[in-house]
């Protein structure tokens, strides 16, 4: 799913990496914001988690299965500012440690799964809950569309890139469908996994849902009569 | 828990490649790719010099290939990319047996599998030499953002640990008679990654308590790595230099 190097010109390749530096030193103000100096070992943490998350196999039937590539899960679980710090480790370690995804092309692959798939999902989810009632039983569906959104956007944004800087004459219609067309329907599988996990970690911690929270202030304690006796 | 642990990919050894430090590594190792990939698709001969020039630094590295080769599967989704490129590509047509392939498309398939495969070994050379603690320390030296560094260090310590975590449901789930197959399988499989994410964010909680009764206040002392001498700036230069007189060898002819 990572782009391998020569897939893009260097000029765009250096682009993508500048944006990336920037995206990720906003990140690390933002980060500390939302944790404070408890930064390190929670996005450590959850960095190790959607590591190991993406190493569990959906089966789709057939013999092929599928995994999460947890963007949008990540954004709506710690927040966008520390899931953009913790994807961009992700894909620094499986760069640098695993050979997955190329050197150069480092920060093409941040700029389009930790920024992109990030904050699309985020503010899909952000949108959304905005314009809806605000029922907690709604945030696993806005969960899965968050989800669906964030892995065609990706898509599109490379399709962007690849028009700057593809080394291969490709007309871009037939590469937009393609490409949009594909990562909807790995969109849709993301969607789910993402509201499956979403929704279980609400019914057990609803605290570390950060998505959640204005939900949360919602339902107020309520003591109900005899129930002290 | 116990000590730090080699990572997943490192092959333990004391060879030349080992014993350079991790931040002329990676500086030598992206210095290289970025020549590859500057290089055009036409040289062939170019791209068969970069490919011994690698396949000499494994020799040193004594990492065995059949190491290696496993690994490079990674490439595979793209290889399938780079098979569709001729038949999707505009510009002049060739027939080639039944199909007609656009000339275009199939020399950037083969500038794909060429760069993409050199890429790969690159980061495989430097993933299986290099241990993850030295690896951090390298990306500080290479001037990587204090807390950036702190936040990889705690991935690559707690890797394995959740892991096995990931490791022990799996058994629990088994044990308890489930199969992983079909959607149906999914709400499952998801609670344990709900778990899991629990599980980790709580060990997070946990470790940063561990830290501030220890003294912690937002900095880690992290030992002083030895300055690299010229010997070892030269040899860690002779990878992307050899690949870069090749590079300027293909223009000149």
């Amino acid at each position: 799913m990572h782009v391998p190097d020569g897939f893009l010109d260097l000029a765009t390749s250096a682009a993508t990496g500048a944006v990336a530096a920037g995206g990720i030193a906003l990140a690390l103000r933002g980060a500390r914001r939302e944790l404070d100096d408890r930064t390190a070992p929670l996005a450590g943490l959850t960095a190790v988690f959607v590591f190991a998350g993406q190493m569990v196999n959906f089966p789709v039937g057939a013999g092929t299965s599928g995994h999460l590539m947890g963007g949008a899960l990540a954004a709506l679980l710690v927040g966008p500012w520390t899931a953009t710090l913790v994807v961009s480790v992700v894909l620094i370690v499986q760069a640098l440690l695993f050979g997955d995804g190329g050197l150069t092309a480092l920060g093409t692959n941040i700029t389009l799964i930790a920024l992109v798939g990030v904050w699309a999902g985020w503010w899909t989810f952000r949108v959304l809950s905005r314009v809806l009632p605000r029922r907690i039983g709604l945030v696993p569906p806005l969960a899965f569309v968050a989800g669906l959104v964030s892995v065609p956007a990706a898509a599109l944004a490379f399709v962007g890139l690849y028009a700057v800087g593809g080394q291969a004459p490709v007309e871009l219609s037939t590469l937009v469908t393609a490409m949009v067309g594909w990562h909807t329907v790995i969109g849709v599988g993301e969607g789910v996994i993402t509201a499956l996990v979403v929704s279980s970690v609400l019914a057990v911690r609803p605290d570390l849902v950060l998505a959640a929270a204005p939900y949360r202030q919602a339902t107020e304690l309520e003591i109900r009569e005899g129930a002290t006796a | 828990m116990g000590a730090p642990h080699g990572h997943l990919l490192h092959y333990h050894g004391h060879s030349v490649v080992h014993r350079t430090p991790a931040h002329l590594k990676i500086a030598a190792l992206l210095a290289f790719v970025v020549v590859v990939v500057a290089t055009p698709g036409t040289e062939l001969w170019a791209f068969g010099a970069y490919l011994a020039l690698l396949l000499g630094v494994v020799a040193l590295s004594h990492v065995p290939p059949a190491y290696i080769l496993p690994r490079m599967v990674v490439e595979v989704p793209f290889l399938v990319f780079a098979l569709l490129l001729p038949f999707i590509a505009t510009g002049e047509r060739v027939d080639v047996g039944p199909f007609s392939l656009s000339e275009p498309g199939l020399l950037a398939a083969w500038t794909l599998v060429a760069k993409g495969t050199l890429g790969v070994l690159a980061a495989l050379v430097l993933a299986t030499t290099t241990e993850g603690r030295d690896l951090v320390a390298g990306l500080q030296r290479l001037r990587m953002p204090a807390l950036m560094v702190q936040i990889l260090s705690f991935m690559l310590r707690y890797l394995e640990v959740v892991g096995a975590e990931m490791h022990r449901m799996r058994i629990a789930r088994e044990s308890r008679g489930f199969h992983g197959r079909g959607l149906r399988a999914w709400p499952v499989l998801a609670s344990s990654a709900g778990s899991l994410f629990i599980r980790s964010y709580e060990r997070g909680e946990r470790v940063h308590l561990a830290m501030l009764s220890r003294g912690y206040a937002g900095r880690l002392p992290l030992t002083q790595s030895q300055p690299a001498d010229a010997s070892q700036l030269a040899r860690a230069a002779a990878l992307p230099g050899a690949a870069l007189l090749v590079l300027l060898t293909a223009y000149v002819w």
